[in-house]
């Protein structure tokens, strides 16, 4: 596995080996798959939105829509000014969503077609709405489609009237249906009254029924996403997600926000709750107390597994940095941080919470791949891998246990059904963690190693 | 109303124009087959399946060759998704296995508005520095061909430079109409630049390639192992577990054995001309057909040793799955069946359920064209329209020192009307009248012809899988196999017909209507003596 991989480290400056990120069009694809009744729409040729469609449902395990512009050579040439409005017509005549959410791909950029404007002269059906977005894949990840196409929706739909509506957005990040139920389950015991956007969940996680529903009942609708510009607060979760979308929205209808790291581990999550305390004027419950007060208990049981083993983490920058987090709570040396999407921000948050920590020796970078990734291994190992189906070459060669967690994880099943987030995620993960170390000890020790009591 | 027009009825005047002559039900004793549309522009916003040029290019027929490094010039995308999704396994016992690694140039703004060859020709001299291989290919993505990289000149100045083979692809996605120009671009490059390149002695009796081969979940190890066990030497696989020594060496061979008529027909066209290479299309998928194919085989060799041979083993291979083959027959016979895939797999699938007892109720193909659902027998009057013109075609002669010919003129003439050699007679001919035949099956007609086929198998894509089993009937992917496989051969029919049967009778089926739904729960309560 991955055996002409040298321990060497050599200097590259144009050649990516093996990816830590993907494109910005797949990133909005999955943000409009998180508004009711929308359809996801790549003004492009035909071949994107058919690698994109594959990789969300190898990660969903569920259908994911989305149509295209199917771009030729003529339309390359000529624009794809008629593409796109055909390719509208006939996805409200076909497939009849409420909103088709237009973002655009290297080609129709770079022919610099103007979006914006073919929605405008195009013929909207009574009732109906567009949006759209540029997401150019030369630019950024698909960390910055998922936000340029959150910004799109508000741009286009968000309104103030002048009254507040008393509701506090979400802005969940680029995460699984599974972190925003857990997200939605603490706003609710929080009692504070919340605009979810995007919202997957009731998307990507339908339940089988017999019945396949094109438009299933879960996302956003467009008047919450309307009602945005009235929000009280915006709680933005992931500051290299979140951020953006959220000044879009204060600018256009001054809605004040909050940036907060993904609510991973037990800082993340306390200083989320007593966010949300402040905002909703309610007291935290006991309920969310003993949720914090067990996944403490259950570090403690464990901590001689976990303190002092050195972890590489890959994957998205918000999502790395949450389980970073995790890892420095639980007493383990997060030795190397790692994400694809460029941004120096990336690596002044993680040195802050190494040094935080007091962790000397571990290494931080944005713009990585995981051949970098897996070069530093090979001169210093780790203990523990955590990141997207991608490691498990990396944890197969190096031997490596390997804990899944972000996006993509094409090859288990299941896993987007559970939050990472809150007390409920921290424990579900420190549970991964803890059995990974363990299978790895129990497999490969002795016999007269094996304990059955521990 | 025929099934046909409830679908096409509910379309807008412009769609159903442009989609009823993609749509056929098969009648009876038609012959030539009642012609069908193909290969042109699916509809913008129809909710195609296709892929584009690139998928096809790099993703099918240059992906699985192991030892060449295949750099992605473009943006991060591409490459990322054609990093290790087709399962087009590759072993290596010494040498270079690139395919679990993804190379890009991962462009950024900055290549866009200044060029990006600068960054392609450091990406070959950082590959050459860490990895030294002996050949590289370039494939370019879509903004390249339109900020005008010349991704040729880049690769002639790495030949010049490192004395390899580097070889470059201009398979942007938008040309062509689906992921087939992307084919015909890969197989015009190889052809140009690899196949006949090679020197190494080859002095068996029987040489054999076996092209359109991607060996997805070990199917071209399966199909190599019987053709070994015979007494074939598979002198090269395009391109599953490929090699470009092996392809080099293509040349060498007496005969091609074309698997996926689509996305290799080229080379096998190409060299038959250059270097009189005959080929046949062949089928190993299914246990009938691969008799067949074994047969047809041994009778272009003529030999009769090996004719002897060829009887043994196919006893004996059926001998070992005779039991189980049964077995599974019981519990699949009378099923029904609806395939929609790429190349020629919806054909090639209908022998390995109708083993079973399964019988085709629709098929089509994502990609094709129209000979593979009519046969070459269409070929000589098809027109090109505008967006063929666009893939190059290219010509080649007989080499004048390679080109040599391994069946004599009357042979030729007698074996042509009993195998097929250089023939192909599609899928249309091979389907039962009232099934149906569509065309780039959008995700629309998915929906419909599930609802009123009612076939009790769906095979296809991932994209589609999880439509289709939500609406309660059994989907398999044919692209992947659902992570199983081999499915060919002997060996593989069994593989294939065990997964049926898993996922027809897994008992989830069921429990996916609640037990409340057909009785009421508040009887129950009354009955325990529960209060109003």
């Amino acid at each position: 596995m991955l055996n002409l991989t040298p321990k060497e480290i050599a200097d590259r400056k144009a050649l990516t080996i093996n990816p830590c990120k993907t494109c910005q069009p797949v990133g909005a694809l999955y943000c409009a798959l998180g508004v009711h009744k929308c359809m996801p729409h790549s003004h492009g040729s035909q071949g994107c939105v058919s690698y994109h469609r594959t990789f969300l449902t190898r990660h969903f395990k569920e259908p994911a829509i989305a149509s295209t512009s199917s771009f030729t050579e003529g339309a390359s040439v000529f624009g794809g000014g008629s593409n796109l409005k055909t390719g509208m017509k006939n996805v409200f005549d076909i497939y009849n969503p409420d909103i088709i959410a237009v973002h655009t791909t290297c080609l129709s950029e770079t022919i610099g077609d103007d979006v914006g404007s073919y929605i405008m002269d195009f013929d909207m059906p009574e009732g109906k709405l567009a949006v759209h977005t540029n997401t150019p894949s030369y630019v950024g990840s698909h960390v910055t489609g998922f936000y340029n196409m959150m910004s799109g929706f508000i741009k286009y739909l968000a309104e103030s009237t002048g009254t507040k509506n008393g509701k506090v957005g979400i802005f969940p990040g680029f995460v699984n249906p599974g972190d925003i139920r857990e997200l939605k389950r603490l706003a609710g015991l929080m009692e504070m009254p919340y605009i979810m956007f995007p919202d997957q969940s009731g998307v990507m996680d339908s339940p089988m029924t017999g019945n396949y529903e094109m438009y299933p009942k879960g996302g956003t609708t467009i008047e919450e996403i309307t009602a945005l510009g009235d929000a009280k607060h915006v709680l933005a979760l992931g500051m290299f997600t979140s951020t953006e979308p959220a000044n879009v929205l204060d600018r256009k209808c001054k809605v004040p926000y909050d940036v907060l790291p993904l609510p991973m581990g037990i800082e993340g999550t306390d200083e989320l709750l007593m966010k949300m305390a402040q905002l909703s004027g309610t007291e935290i419950p006991q309920a969310l107390e003993d949720e914090r007060g067990q996944l403490v208990d259950v570090m403690l049981d464990a901590h001689f597994y976990h303190h002092g083993k050195k972890v590489a983490i890959f994957g998205d920058p918000d999502t790395v940095l949450g389980l970073t987090a995790l890892v420095l709570e639980m007493g383990m040396i997060p030795k190397y941080v790692v994400t694809g999407t460029p941004g120096e921000g990336f690596e002044i948050k993680a040195k802050e919470m190494f040094a935080k920590f007091g962790m000397e020796g571990c290494k931080a970078k944005a713009a990585a791949d995981l051949f970098d990734l897996h070069q530093w291994i090979k001169n210093e190992s780790v203990d523990l891998l955590i990141g997207s189906s991608y490691g498990k070459q990396i944890a197969k060669a190096e031997e490596i246990p390997f804990v899944r967690a972000g996006f993509p994880v094409l090859d288990r099943y299941a896993h987007s059904y559970f939050p990472i987030v809150g007390y409920k995620g921290a424990l579900r993960l420190v549970e991964l963690i803890t059995n990974a170390l363990l299978d790895h000890f129990d497999r490969t020790c002795a016999d007269e190693d094996v304990d059955v009591v521990l | 109303m025929k099934v046909k027009e409830l679908v096409l009825n509910q379309y807008s005047g412009r769609v159903y124009k442009n989609r009823k002559d993609h749509i056929i039900e098969v009648e009876e004793g038609i012959d030539p087959v009642q012609p069908i549309t193909a290969n042109t522009r699916a509809l913008p916003g129809i909710m195609t399946n296709r892929g584009c040029c690139y998928a096809g290019c790099k993703g099918v027929v240059l992906g699985p060759v192991k030892d060449v490094l295949t750099i992605t010039h473009g943006p991060i995308g591409c490459g990322f998704y054609s990093w290790g999704t087709r399962r087009n396994k590759a072993n290596v016992e010494s040498g270079e296995n690139f395919i679990q690694y993804c190379f890009s140039t991962d462009m950024q703004e900055s290549d866009i508005v200044f060029g990006g060859e600068k960054k392609l020709r450091q990406a070959i001299d950082e590959a050459m520095s860490m990895f030294s291989p002996k050949g590289i290919f370039i494939c370019s993505t879509c903004p390249v061909g339109l900020i005008g990289d010349d991704i040729h000149a880049v690769a002639a100045e790495a030949e010049e430079k490192y004395g390899i083979t580097c070889v470059a692809f201009s398979c942007e996605g938008y040309k062509g109409v689906s992921q087939s120009g992307g084919h015909h671009i890969a197989n015009n490059g190889l052809m140009r630049r690899v196949i006949g390149t090679g020197d190494k002695e080859i002095n068996s009796k029987f040489k054999v390639n076996l092209l359109g081969e991607y060996n997805i979940g070990g199917d071209g190890w399966e199909t190599e192992r019987i053709l070994k066990r015979i007494g074939y030497d598979v002198v090269s696989i395009f391109t599953g577990d490929g090699s470009f020594e092996d392809i080099s060496n293509a040349h060498k061979a007496d005969l091609n054995l074309v698997m996926c008529h689509r996305s290799i027909n080229y080379i096998a066209e190409m060299m038959h001309t250059k270097y009189g290479t005959d080929w046949l299309k062949v089928n190993f998928i299914g246990i009938e057909s691969t008799v067949q194919t074994l047969r047809d085989i041994a009778k272009f060799f003529d030999d009769p040793e090996l004719y002897a041979r060829t009887e043994e083993v196919i006893a004996d291979e059926l001998a070992s799955i005779e039991e189980e083959r049964a077995y599974y027959r019981t519990k699949l016979s009378g099923k029904t069946a609806a395939l929609y895939v790429g190349g020629s797999r919806a054909h090639h699938y209908q022998s390995l359920l109708a083993d079973f007892g399964v019988s085709t109720v629709l098929a089509g193909y994502e990609f094709a064209h129209r000979d593979d659902y009519e046969g070459r027998q269409v070929l000589d009057g098809l027109k090109e329209d505008a967006d063929s013109k666009n893939i190059e075609s290219i010509t080649v002669e007989a080499d004048p020192e390679k080109y040599r010919v391994f069946l004599t003129k009357e042979r030729y003439e007698k074996l042509k009307n009993e195998i097929p050699l250089e023939s192909y007679n599609g899928m249309i001919r091979d389907m039962k009248t009232g099934s149906y035949v569509v065309d780039d099956l959008n995700h629309f007609e998915t929906e419909e012809f599930v609802r009123l086929l009612e076939p009790d198998i769906f095979f296809s894509g991932v994209k589609d899988k999880y439509v289709v089993q939500k609406a309660g009937v059994l989907s398999k992917q044919l692209h992947s196999y659902d992570y199983s496989g081999p499915y060919s051969g002997f060996n593989g029919s069994i593989i294939f017909a065990r997964d049926l049967v898993m996922g027809l009778y897994t008992p989830a089926w069921n429990y996916v209507t609640p037990p409340w739904k057909n009785q009421s729960t508040l009887q129950a309560a009354l009955a325990a003596g529960g209060e109003m």
